[in-house]
């Protein structure tokens, strides 16, 4: 395999979903290939970056005021109930 | 209505409730959703107004729409379709562009020389669970974001930070997998480069071979 196929593959390898046999490929040249082990390392450190990030926090004055405008709109749209 | 409606109520049960006129069921929906919504869209937009637009448009929509839904997609897909298109839209106006597209026929084709290739390789001088608990991360992190073209932005987000699978991603955005699986490509190999320009250690820089190794 070659830095090139290795690249190509990245989604599926970190992901999970790289056939076995392609697996042990990637591994074998990752073993061998320092650059390529540290940017495999760096892609996953930054999805865990982003995806454990603070989440923004929805300012609650807006949240009243949006769950009173929903409110309102479902009395028009549903009179009876 | 004597529904009783708990946090592990399903979401299709909680839809067909709501369909059928029960305003708890249609606020719970929106107590699941509203958060992830307010932050996809803060992401996509970094100014607060427009995300608290896109996050009632998106409600109202829901609101508007709920007949129509026939549960092909999981309601969360179909919630952050809604957000995302109105996240895209506030963009192209913002870049006084009227037309709506996520132009997947212009797409450069899959082929592995349109692959930008890692140019700075380096080890991380901290690990990201440090990392997080820093402040300033998060501008640095949204900066990265905002430097990406939105159509990667958008597959990133939905993919990596709400968890949604290729598939979902795919069905939210209406592109074909191939495309999705591409964007995100191109979108963590960017983040990738941006942040380790900052936060990779110059002294472990790695310089890649020249020759292609077997």
């Amino acid at each position: 395999m070659k830095c090139e196929e290795l690249l190509a593959m990245l989604n599926e390898y970190v992901d999970g979903t790289v056939d076995p046999a392609v697996c042990v490929e990637f591994e074998k040249h990752m073993a061998g290939c320092n650059p390529c082990q540290v940017v495999v390392d760096n892609i996953r450190q930054t999805i865990t970056l982003f995806k454990d990030g603070q989440p923004y926090a929805m300012p609650i004055q807006f949240r009243e005021q949006m769950h009173d405008t929903l409110r309102k709109k479902w009395k028009e749209k549903f009179p009876a109930k | 209505m004597t529904n009783q409606l708990t946090p592990e109520t399903p979401d299709a049960e909680l839809v067909r409730l709501a369909k059928s006129g029960d305003l708890d069921a249609f606020e719970a929906l929106t107590n699941r959703y509203e958060q992830r919504v307010y932050g996809l869209a803060m992401r996509m937009l970094r100014q607060e107004q427009d995300a608290e637009d896109v996050t009632q448009q998106t409600f109202l929509s829901v609101l508007e729409n709920l007949e129509g839904f026939r549960g092909e997609a999981s309601f969360s897909t179909w919630v952050l379709r809604i957000a995302s298109h109105a996240a895209l839209k506030i963009i192209r106006k913002r870049k006084g562009l009227n037309t709506f597209s996520l132009e997947e026929a212009t797409e450069p084709s899959d082929d592995l020389n349109s692959i930008p290739h890692p140019e700075f390789i380096a080890d991380w001088r901290q690990s990201p669970e440090h990392l997080v608990e820093r402040n300033e991360i998060r501008r640095l992190l949204d900066d990265a974001l905002t430097r990406l073209d939105e159509k990667h932005r958008l597959v990133f987000l939905l993919r990596d930070v709400e968890g949604l699978s290729i598939q979902e991603t795919a069905e939210a955005l209406e592109l074909s997998e191939g495309n999705v699986k591409v964007r995100l490509l191109r979108a963590r190999l960017q983040l990738r480069e941006d942040l380790t320009r900052v936060l990779g250690d110059p002294a472990r820089q790695l310089v890649r071979a020249h020759h292609h190794h077997e």
